[in-house]
């Protein structure tokens, strides 16, 4: 995985347009936030923070609020208490003037399945009061950046997952928004739409739009936030950067199964010069933290080899979601699941 | 305003241009009216005792009428769509004028009803159907048909945003508005019916503008019908277009 330094150097590529996404105030300021569905307190208490031209990691189960949270942010409920201020309006009051300002991109893919993709795309420009001819023209462009231009003119339905969610995310881009909002951008994605879509975000960050995204996975905060918002149950957990949060799970960890046989123990005090905490020994695996992930195999086997400690497997685990919940709250983030598909 | 009208025009246009790619649709509007009345003019029709009146001339009104009331499943098919499928979401989170959703999703059921009316009308003349009307009286039937099949659309409307799916949205209209097209002067002389029947088919909206557009295309007496028709459309409109708003802002907001 390339850090966030090599990717938005890369990404540079598939940008042809460049959004002027950087002029004005286009921060995201979450204060208190309460909205409760009857007696189901969805958001209880949130404050959530993003500088302009950074992306704001919203992590947490389904369930969590992540949803609400973003309905809230973008006008399509209004809060039961609390204040949110985004790109200078508040989020009640200047409503109609904030729809101006911002980008949405939700779930599930939001297209119309039997307009063409620039039908779609004009679609929304016109809604955004540009006349046919403008909005056509935008629509070009945006299929253009996209990759869409050889499928832009077949209903969407005939698009890929993948596909869709970039006519979805290029929809969200028409008015050139200042602030984007994603909710769960890649869920259900394949690795390789995922990959491309991360970089289409990190283009967009580079040209200075705000984003908040919201995720269920680690590693697409990781690599794309500058600062995380752990929720759980309508409250902000704990929030920091990427490296901040991953100190607090443990990081990385490496994981060993020992040979049939094996002297388990002889497993661990091999390796515990490795990691500042002790070894230790779940299901006959031996774990233990690493500090740095480059090198950690190689001089795990080197070290396991000098002491003559025969191995099955061995490999680095990242801290999953799981890891943070448990980390952070003591439960697993999917045990509260059970009966509930949606996050609302 | 003006911005309502113009997102009520995208809004119709795109509900419009998507409707020739759904094939299950354009035969909604086009083979299933001309397969009933084909099967009413040739199957029961010769069992049925219109005096006064060929059947197909009988029939052809009131088969435009059930026609017309059911033209706005469209609305309460696409708008549960819309909404499940998050485009409300999306166009809620846009800069538009919020009613254009509604205002445009039942204006162009008013294309589609009168493309129906049109292949009715045409299939009606084919199999011998006669106007007995002049041409102000033909053209105000056509308006009539269409004022009330608009005040349809705004029910389906409410409809489409009360269920949880486009099939309940298909079988719940269908419940109830089969038996309102059935119990009424559409297909039968309301006289033909038992006493309880024929007190429900005479205070029926739809035996009013069935009416209504005999008198006016078939030259039968009118009474209080066509006036009822405009009434009763009006009235419709009244109560379900605000409703169906107030739906839309809860149903939109409240997920």
């Amino acid at each position: 995985m390339p850090t966030k330094a090599e990717s938005e150097v890369t990404s540079e590529a598939p940008v042809a347009v460049r959004e002027p996404g950087s002029a004005g105030d286009a921060t995201i300021s979450v204060r208190g936030v309460v909205k409760s569905y009857g007696d189901v307190r969805a958001l209880d208490g949130v404050d959530l923070e993003a500088a302009a031209g950074t992306v704001l990691g919203v992590l947490g189960p389904n369930g969590a609020g992540k949803t609400t949270a973003v309905r809230v942010m973008t006008t399509l409920l209004k809060p039961d208490a609390g204040t949110i201020r985004v790109a200078g309006l508040d989020a009640v009051r200047d409503a109609a003037a904030l729809r101006e300002k911002i980008g949405l991109a939700g779930q599930y893919a939001a297209v119309d399945e039997n307009l063409t993709g620039a039908e779609n795309l004009t679609m929304v420009g016109r809604l955004y009061g540009m006349d046919r001819a403008a909005a056509k023209a935008r629509a070009a462009e945006l299929l253009e950046r996209f990759d869409l231009v050889e499928a832009g003119g077949r209903p969407a339905r005939t698009y890929s997952g993948g596909m869709r969610r970039r006519l979805d995310l290029a929809a969200a881009l028409v008015a050139r928004p200042p602030v984007l909002f994603l909710d769960e951008p890649t869920s259900g994605l394949d690795p390789r739409s995922r990959l491309a879509l991360w970089e289409t975000i990190e283009g967009l960050v580079a040209d200075g739009t705000t984003v908040l995204l919201t995720t269920q996975y680690l590693d697409e905060a990781d690599r794309l936030a500058d600062r995380i918002a752990v929720i759980d149950k309508g409250r902000v957990i704990a929030d920091g950067t990427p490296d901040e949060l991953k100190d607090k799970v443990g990081g990385e960890r490496l994981e060993i199964q020992p040979a049939e046989g094996a002297d388990v123990s002889a497993v661990a005090a091999a390796l515990a010069p490795m990691s500042d905490e002790t070894p230790f020994t779940e299901d006959g695996r031996v774990k233990l933290p690493v500090r740095q992930r480059t090198g950690a195999i190689v001089e795990a086997v080197r070290r396991l080899d000098e002491a003559g400690v025969g191995v099955d497997d061995i490999g680095l685990a990242r801290p999953t979601l799981d890891d943070v919940f448990l980390t952070l709250t003591g439960h697993a983030a999917e045990e509260r699941e059970n009966g509930k598909e949606e996050d609302r | 305003m003006s911005r309502l009208v113009s997102d009520t025009l995208v809004i119709a246009e795109r509900n419009l241009v998507r409707l020739p790619r759904a094939p299950d649709l354009l035969l909604a509007f086009t083979v299933q009216p001309i397969m009933f009345v084909l099967l009413f003019v040739y199957v029961f029709g010769g069992a049925i005792s219109t005096p006064g009146y060929d059947y197909v001339d009988f029939l052809i009104p009131g088969i435009i009428v059930q026609n017309i009331a059911f033209g706005g499943f469209v609305t309460a098919i696409g708008l549960n769509e819309d909404l499940s499928k998050g485009l409300i979401d999306r166009f809620r989170s846009l800069p538009m004028a919020r009613p254009a959703v509604l205002a445009g999703r039942t204006l162009s059921d008013v294309v589609t009803n009168g493309l129906s009316v049109v292949v009715l009308v045409v299939t009606g003349l084919i199999i011998g159907f006669n106007f007995d009307a002049s041409a102000v009286e033909i053209v105000a039937g056509f308006g009539i048909l269409l004022l009330f099949g608009y005040a349809f659309s705004w029910v389906f409307a409410w409809l489409g945003l009360i269920v949880s799916s486009p099939e309940s949205a298909n079988s719940v209209g269908f419940i109830a508005v089969f038996p309102l097209t059935f119990i009424s002067s559409a297909f039968v002389p309301v006289d033909s019916m038992p006493d309880v029947l024929q007190w429900f088919a005479d205070v029926n909206p739809f035996t009013i503008v069935v009416d209504a557009m005999r008198a006016l295309w078939l030259g039968a007496p009118a009474g209080n019908s066509i006036w009822g028709a405009v009434v009763w459309s009006i009235a419709i409109l009244a109560i379900f277009a605000p409703l169906a708003v107030a739906r839309y802002r809860k149903a939109a907001g409240g997920r």
